[in-house]
């Protein structure tokens, strides 16, 4: 069955979930939902389906089922879950008038808050944010039509958070240059976390409130710090991500800059943590002139050969506000038969003084003679970098680039991809990976990882997992950690120490 | 600097993936989201250089400023001779170019009309072979800084009426209205239209010119803000606004003509659209006022030949970007149906071009059903409208939207973003030259007249 229905738009991700839904329905052999794009259309053909003629602005529905109930079964599905979709959009507001655009949102919310005339039948959009106008846009939509949107925004003099990636380098440019003349912060484009007052925003972590403010030029650096802070039970105010790209030469850190003034200027934020992939040299050398301006103490993180990593920036971070860093946690694998032992298993399970390997009795048994492949297996393309620097051996693949995404969820969403390759190590070798939790991250990652980590171990692959995560998040820190080790993983909350574990267990190091 | 959402509880505006919005829900964090849809097929690209237009923020600003803060006054009633550059053999139509091949049924009667109405032919087809023949010259009444309902031909013996914009001194002008059924504007050049016009030009524009010397100009920018809380939209309902002109013109009549006052105000008052001409010149002169801001994506005209719907931007001069015209869905008179439709034909869309019209349907709840559906259709027809439109006009407002400002200054790149084209008013005409009206209803302005005008935009910005 291929149908092509106009007049209906949704989100990639919302129809990959539809898609994921039906073809796990018994007697569906394949199933596609999506809009019509040319990469879309060209995945379709590739599943075989033939096309009618279709655009952009279609929504393609390609179904193959074993026999005519089960397609009939799977189209009523489909409809069910469309109509969820769309309820769910008009939900939103009750007059049936949602905004099209940002421009048209911030008019409606404006147009509310300055006429108290209107509530009869106007600025209804408005009335879900309740009194007061938006202090903030997060735009997702593809990225070659997030520069409309984020434009919207930055004229408005909001800060904007740009979720999409794909964003052109020039565009990226003139928000940030029209950004510092209306006062607004450009948060990416492709920045994937953001925390703002408390609310998480793309892949972000419950944090406790506090008196550290991260500037992030990389999403899972960020995590990672956040995280380790929380735990050590410092909170975090605020991060606010820049983008891969803002240190460039091209983009010159523009936001980065924006970024430290405004926390500067924050009375709440006590010190500034910035993370970012080792910056162009001059863009390295203007941040670090802004930084001597500062009153409000910065430490760097600029992950690099020689540089400390994530785990280190986070104890520099903990003794400048005067704490000793503790005894980062840590989940030793489980045996199978053997009954995990501690119970929770919570922080403090490695006992030593930090530095010291403590890591040295987990898996030991395991740690064989000679040399094994250490292939790291990751979601998070910082956690990656920084995995393959400490570890100093292995192959690496980061999951959530953009050649694996295109198409498809980004692999804290939808781990099929990490699925696979971890099936596919062979016996003998030592798999890496990164498991990240909060907001906007798979619900229950460790419910499909846990079954294919225990697959490995059994056919003698040793599993190592950083687990990125806070007490608070939603996926619970603990019960993941327990799931992971119940699996047979050797879990660290810190991916630095995960890497070193990883590493020696390959025999490296 | 600092960043006010650094303190205080953050307010979201989400765009793109729901995913993301649902876990600010999931936070309880109050969000407003972007029912966002991809921009017209085609378009990004253009999209992109003309908002990264440095100039075009300001440009628009500055060209809508001009158009909502114009203040169209009834100045005069003339001849088209008088005050056109419209030499025997020369006539204005309504819309984009055209030539006599092209013309559609409608616009070829009214021009044979207006052929026998200057004595230039004997009969229709001398008319007719005359005009095929190239010996009058055809222009668009835009470019004459005039507007004509229809098919919107003008000669020189009409009279008009003159509007002054007495904020930045532009002028406009536009016919007299001739009454509904058999009229020149549908393209009628029988003996009663022929006849009708020679009265209009011998005794109605003298007595309207006389009136109006003893009132001094006329504030349609207040009368028209009247008339939309009277339950017109000043497109297809011009009703309130009629008996406003009517009123402040009558007793000036009187004293001015008494001998012609009676049928002048019989006529007048008995013609719900007589005030669609003066309205439509007050909106072009309002429009003409934000025309050639450079950088401007603003819609200056909108404006059909009945073969063609064109466009013009303040920031592209006079250059027209055309699309077929569609045919209107409404209802018809009598036995008319759709097949007797004409595509759209008119000048009268300058009524939406400047916030009017089926912009602002809201507020004429009377005649939601003549352009099909109920009230919330109407309503929500206005609503759109705030999507492709810069500002909401200070003076013309929309009581059942508390007072609302209607949406005005439809910007050429919301179009394209939205996919929403202008809502259109308008009357139907016959196919068949000499038919007349068919009907009334509401038309979609085709989406390639607008993407053309956003490729030609895109390639205006300048480098770098």
């Amino acid at each position: 069955m291929v149908q092509v229905r106009t007049g209906t738009y949704h989100d990639s991700v919302s129809l990959m979930r539809v898609s994921q839904a039906l073809s796990g329905l018994p007697g569906v052999e394949a199933a596609m939902v999506a809009m019509a794009t040319e990469l879309n259309r060209g995945i379709a053909a590739e599943l075989g389906f033939a096309l009618p003629a279709c655009g952009p602005a279609d929504l393609l529905v390609a179904l193959r089922a074993d026999d005519g109930t089960a397609a009939a079964r799977a189209a009523a599905e489909l409809d069910r879950l469309l109509s969820g979709l769309a309820v769910r959009t008009a939900g939103r507001d009750a007059a049936g008038h949602p905004p099209r655009t940002v421009r048209a949102a911030l008019r409606e919310a404006a147009g509310t808050a300055g006429n108290g005339g209107t509530t009869a039948n106007g600025g209804t959009a408005a009335g879900a944010a309740g009194e007061g106008d938006a202090t903030l846009v997060l735009v997702s939509v593809p990225g070659p039509h997030a520069f409309a949107e984020a434009l919207d925004a930055v004229e408005a003099g909001l800060p904007v958070m740009i979720f999409s990636d794909n964003v052109p380098v020039e565009q990226e440019v003139l928000l940030k240059r029209r950004a510092e003349e209306t006062g607004a912060l450009v948060m990416g484009p492709d920045c994937g976390t953001a925390v703002i007052g408390g609310a998480g925003l793309g892949f972000a972590n419950v944090l406790r409130p506090g008196p550290v403010g991260i500037v992030a030029a990389s999403g899972t650096g960020a995590q990672q710090v956040a995280c380790l802070l929380d735990l050590a039970g410092v909170g975090v105010g605020h991060i606010l991500g820049v983008g891969g790209r803002d240190l460039s030469a091209e983009v010159g850190g523009l936001s980065t800059l924006r970024a430290l003034e405004a926390f500067d200027a924050d009375p709440a934020t006590e010190l500034i943590v910035l993370i970012s992939k080792p910056p162009a040299p001059e863009v390295a050398r203007a941040v670090r002139e802004a930084v001597e301006k500062l009153a409000t103490p910065v430490v760097t993180a600029f992950l690099g050969p020689g540089e400390d990593d994530l785990t280190a920036a986070a104890e520099s971070a903990l003794r400048a506000l005067g704490a000793e860093p503790p005894a980062w946690p840590s989940w030793p694998a489980v045996s199978p038969g053997e009954e995990p032992s501690g119970g929770e298993g919570g922080p403090g399970t490695g006992a030593a003084a930090p530095g010291e390997a403590p890591e040295a009795g987990i898996g030991s048994s395991r740690a064989a003679a000679g040399r094994r492949t250490l292939r790291g297996i990751y979601s998070g393309g910082t956690l990656c970098a920084e995995a393959r620097l400490v570890a100093g051996t292995g192959e690496f693949t980061d999951y959530g680039d953009d050649g694996y995404t295109r198409g498809r969820a980004h692999p804290m969403i939808d781990p099929a991809l990490r699925l696979e390759a971890l099936a596919a190590v062979p016996s003998g070798d030592v798999v890496l990976l990164d498991v990240v939790l909060g907001h906007g991250a798979d619900p229950d990652p460790a419910a499909r990882l846990a079954p294919a980590v225990a697959a490995a171990v059994a056919r003698g692959v040793s599993v190592v997992a950083a687990l990125v995560g806070s007490e608070g998040d939603p996926q619970g820190l603990a019960a993941q950690a327990q799931a992971l080790r119940a699996a047979g993983a050797d879990v660290f909350a810190s991916n630095a120490r995960a890497a070193r574990h990883a590493a020696r267990l390959a025999g490296a190091r | 600097m600092t960043l006010p959402m650094l303190s205080g509880e953050p307010r979201v505006i989400t765009a793109g993936t729901e995913v993301l919005g649902e876990a600010l829900d999931a936070q309880a964090v109050p969000r407003v989201t972007v029912d966002w849809r991809p921009p017209l097929p085609g378009t990004a690209g253009d999209l992109a250089r003309v908002l990264a237009d440095p100039r075009r923020a300001a440009a628009n600003a500055r060209a809508v400023d001009r158009l909502t803060s114009a203040r169209p006054q009834l100045a005069a009633v003339r001849p088209a001779h008088e005050v056109l550059d419209l030499p025997p053999g020369a006539f204005l139509h309504a819309g984009p170019p055209i030539t006599w091949e092209r013309a559609s049924g409608p616009m070829r009667g009214a021009l044979i009309g207006a052929m026998l109405l200057e004595g230039l032919a004997g009969d229709e087809e001398e008319a007719a072979a005359r005009l095929a023949a190239g010996a009058v010259r055809l222009e668009p009444c835009h470019r004459h800084r005039t507007v004509g309902p229809m098919a919107g031909v003008v000669s020189r013996s009409m009279w008009m009426f003159e509007v002054r914009d007495a904020e930045h001194g532009g002028t406009a002008y536009c016919s007299l209205n001739e009454g509904l059924g058999k009229v020149l504007r549908y393209g009628a050049y029988g003996p009663e239209v022929i006849g009708r016009l020679r009265w209009m030009g011998e005794v109605l524009g003298p007595v309207l010119r006389a009136a109006l010397e003893l009132t001094g100009p006329l504030d349609l920018r207040a009368l028209i803000a009247q008339a939309l809380q009277m339950g017109d939209e000043l497109h297809n309902r011009n009703r309130a606004a009629t008996s406003l002109l009517v009123r402040e013109l009558a007793p000036a009549m009187v004293e001015a003509a008494p001998r012609h006052a009676a049928e002048v105000l019989r006529f007048a008052g008995g013609n719900d659209h007589f005030f669609l001409n003066p309205g439509m010149a007050a909106c072009k002169v309002s429009a003409d006022a934000a025309r050639d801001v450079p950088g401007s994506t603003l819609v200056v005209a909108m404006a059909r030949n009945g073969t063609d719907f064109g466009v013009q931007v303040s920031g592209l001069g006079d250059r027209w970007f055309t699309g077929p015209a569609g045919v209107p869905d409404g209802l018809y008179l009598g036995a008319y149906g759709p097949a007797d439709a004409n595509p759209d034909i008119g000048d009268s869309t300058i009524t939406e071009t400047a916030g009017l019209g089926g912009f602002a349907m809201a507020a004429a709840p009377a005649i939601v059903r003549f352009v099909g559906g109920d009230v919330s259709d109407a309503v929500a027809a206005t609503r759109s409208m705030y999507e492709i439109t810069l500002a909401e006009h200070p003076a013309y407002q929309i009581p059942g939207l508390g007072f609302r400002g209607t949406p005005v200054g439809v910007d050429v790149t919301l179009v394209a973003r939205t996919g929403l084209l202008p809502t259109v008013n308008t009357g139907i005409a016959g196919r068949v030259a000499g038919t007349g009206q068919v009907g009334a209803g509401l038309v979609s302005p085709p989406a390639s007249a607008f993407t053309a005008a956003l490729a030609a935009l895109a390639e205006a910005v300048p480098a770098g």
